[in-house]
């Protein structure tokens, strides 16, 4: 009857799952609960240190940065008018697409929603590029045609920066799907939010990736809010894993907020792609710090809420393992953490500099094969 | 040349696209097995196989989306929609990313890919299943919009759609599949998107028609003759981008227009054409253009009633009559 059957939704470095509900946010914040949860988030992650060299360690960590300080620039950037329309900031979430994309080939495909900043960073994109294109400079990775919601580069295999909830699913479903009619081993990443998953495409995807086993890899970053609306008051079954039983796909859950666990989940997911062309549904629980957008007057959850999510800050939890690890001290790390800087500011410079696109540009890309009527009918 | 259907000449585009191109693959609902809802995929699992023919589930958003992410990165997809009425679950994927992909992603991300399938009113099946589409898919710049009315046109423009490197939202029509014509047998045989036929040269009024009342406009131009009007009919073939010049270059020497379309009258494809002409050819115009499209009400089932709402001969003859002041 049934092909094969889907693994039970397990729980990669989730033990913590029920603390971390947001059924009933905190009124006020219990100091030392929080110190417990991170020390024993830190433990969690210190077993899953082997395999991992040094070298690749700190990049993890120096990615994870990268994406803070960025996101930072962006927002003063954003306040300064040098950034339009909308800018959605990854800030909280840098585990996800860090340690996701760690596991991954150069040749694998990455979509993302319009929070994708971060995934473009991780995916090997430059600074300069995205700063560009969210100034809407000619130097920019989509010549500042995109902005801040269409991140594109097609040589990283990059391929966007979608900005219609869930939109971007049955998309990566097809590059997947393509691999596996080229007879490829790639496997694409396909990144959304929570709230996409009440969408028709999420279940649209899922079932056509299960029944014709194609190799994508669903990575849902639950951060709780569909920009306010918090995901008890969105959705019916809220174990989002869960929902990968319906259409027999494996899924997990898995800790956002803890770059390794992360990076594991999705490994395994990524060899059961490339080995047995089969898709995953990862449920990655993290959180956002920043409103939805630029412009989120944040009313919607308590600044106690907040404060219980950054004592879990995914940078300072790996930063503080990478210590007791001995992997790097803390000069190390403020040695990381200037060249990080350097390297916003030098995309913050290269942005502000490079010159806007040519009024040329308006009429150009709308088709690869443009058609002159008078030219063809003489043909 | 060989006598064929429309049906045919459709399959023979397929077929020899596919065999051309392994990019190339079709799915669809009911195309594989069923041989399709309307036989345009006849024989061809048998003759290409499941992985380039393929049976969807009823997900037309899914996989219309599938395909958009599979032009991406290198394939050739035929999707098809057993009907246009389907296609509207689709739109998001359609419009927000084939038709923009390329723009959005700075010329990065072409979309070859071909959305096509039968539109326009079919016999009594009301409202959802029998309406005109064509419009709505014209208004966005990015997609190339085709509705061919013989069988080599429906040949030729569907071969050069599968060649092109953009999303070629390609409308066929339900009633029109049995039509027979004469189309030539060489494989590489096409026709240019983007560029109109003359069906029929004449002097009195020009007929601008498309699909369905291409034969239509025909068969009033015939009638129109026998009561001493010569018509030109004009069939413009792809509706984005539209070759005006040859519709203004007609309107020239006849100085009167008649617009046929199976459209809605409100934001058709006939209310951009005016336009066009009066920006082009006012100072040529011996007459206000008079347009001729179904009424303006959801298709209804009762035969009567549907006859009324669909445009007829003697509408096209009393719109070319009315714009000649023969009446």
């Amino acid at each position: 009857m049934s092909k094969q059957t889907a693994a039970p939704p397990s729980r990669a470095g989730a033990e913590e799952q029920s603390s971390t509900s947001v059924i009933d946010p905190p009124a006020e914040i219990d100091r030392q609960q929080l110190t417990r949860e991170r020390d024993e988030a830190k433990k969690r992650q210190k077993d899953r240190f082997t395999g991992l060299n040094k070298e690749e360690l700190i990049n993890l960590y120096r990615q994870m940065l990268l994406i803070r300080r960025f996101e930072e620039k962006s927002a003063e950037a954003y306040v300064a008018g040098k950034i339009g329309g909308f800018c959605h900031l990854y800030i909280g979430q840098e585990a996800v697409a860090v340690g996701a994309i760690s596991a991954i080939r150069k040749d694998d495909y990455v979509f993302a929603s319009y929070r994708e900043h971060g995934h473009a960073l991780a995916k090997g994109m430059s600074a300069r590029s995205i700063m560009a294109e969210l100034f809407g400079k000619a130097t920019g990775c989509s010549k500042g045609k995109g902005g801040s919601m269409h991140m594109f580069d097609k040589e990283l295999g990059f391929l966007g920066g979608h900005a219609i909830v869930g939109g971007q699913i049955p998309l990566a479903t097809g590059a997947a799907f393509a691999s596996m009619y080229q007879g490829t081993d790639q496997v694409t990443l396909c990144f959304f939010g929570e709230a996409a998953v009440n969408q028709g495409a999420f279940h649209e995807s899922l079932n056509m990736a299960q029944l014709w086993k194609i190799p994508c890899i669903y990575i849902c970053e639950n951060n709780q809010y569909g920009m306010g609306t918090s995901l008890e008051r969105a959705m019916s079954l809220r174990d989002i894993a869960q929902k990968g039983c319906a259409y027999e796909v494996a899924s997990e859950f898995v800790d956002g907020m803890d770059v390794l666990a992360v990076r594991e989940a999705v490994m395994h997911a990524v060899e059961r792609g490339r080995k047995e062309s089969l898709p995953t549904l990862l449920e990655i629980r993290t959180y956002r710090f920043m409103g939805h957008s630029m412009s989120d007057p944040g009313k919607y959850r308590t600044r106690a809420e907040i404060e219980k999510y950054q004592e879990r800050d995914p940078i300072k939890l790996f930063s503080a393992s990478l210590l007791e690890q001995t992997i790097i001290d803390d000069k190390g790390l403020e040695e990381i953490d200037k060249k990080v800087r350097e390297e916003v500011e030098d995309a913050f410079r290269f942005a502000d500099e490079s010159p806007l696109p040519d009024p040329e540009e308006l009429y150009t890309d709308i088709y690869a094969n443009p058609i002159d009527p008078s030219r063809d009918r003489n043909r | 040349m060989s006598t064929i259907t429309i049906r045919e000449a459709l399959n023979q585009a397929i077929r020899e696209e596919l065999a051309r191109d392994e990019s190339v693959f079709i799915m669809g609902e009911e195309v594989a097995a069923y041989d399709g809802a309307y036989k345009v995929t006849k024989g061809l699992l048998h003759e290409f196989g499941p992985k380039r023919v393929i049976d969807t589930p009823i997900t037309e958003l899914g996989f219309a989306g599938l395909g958009v992410g599979a032009a991406m990165v290198g394939l050739r997809p035929i999707v098809e929609f057993m009907t246009f009425n389907f296609s509207i679950l689709a739109t998001d994927q359609i419009i927000n990313s084939a038709a923009k992909m390329l723009y959005m992603s700075g010329g990065q991300f072409k979309i070859p890919i071909v959305f096509r399938g039968p539109g326009g009113s079919a016999f009594q099946v009301s409202s959802q299943h029998s309406q005109a589409l064509e419009s709505w898919y014209a208004y966005f710049p990015g997609l190339k919009v085709v509705m061919p009315s013989t069988p080599a046109d429906a040949k030729g423009l569907l071969k050069s759609a599968i060649r092109d490197d953009d999303p070629v939202i390609f409308i066929e029509q339900e009633r029109m599949y049995g039509i027979k014509g004469e189309v030539p047998d060489d494989p590489d045989f096409t026709i240019p998107l983007g560029v109109a036929d003359i069906k029929r040269e004449g002097t009195d009024v020009t007929i601008v028609a498309r699909s369905l009342m291409v034969p239509v406009a025909l068969k009033a131009a015939d009638e129109l003759e026998k009561q001493g009007v010569s018509c030109e009919v004009i069939d413009p073939r792809t509706i984005r981008p539209l070759d005006i010049d040859t519709i203004v270059e007609s309107v020239k020497k006849t100085n009167r227009v008649v617009l046929a379309e199976e459209s809605h009258p409100i934001c058709g494809v006939n209310a951009e054409i005016s336009m066009q002409i009066m920006e082009r050819a006012f100072d040529y115009l011996d007459a206000p253009i008079k347009r001729v499209s179904s009424a303006d009400v959801p298709m209804p089932y009762a035969k009567n009633l549907e006859d009324l709402a669909v445009p007829d001969v003697n509408k096209i003859v009393a719109a070319v009559r009315e714009v000649a002041y023969l009446d």
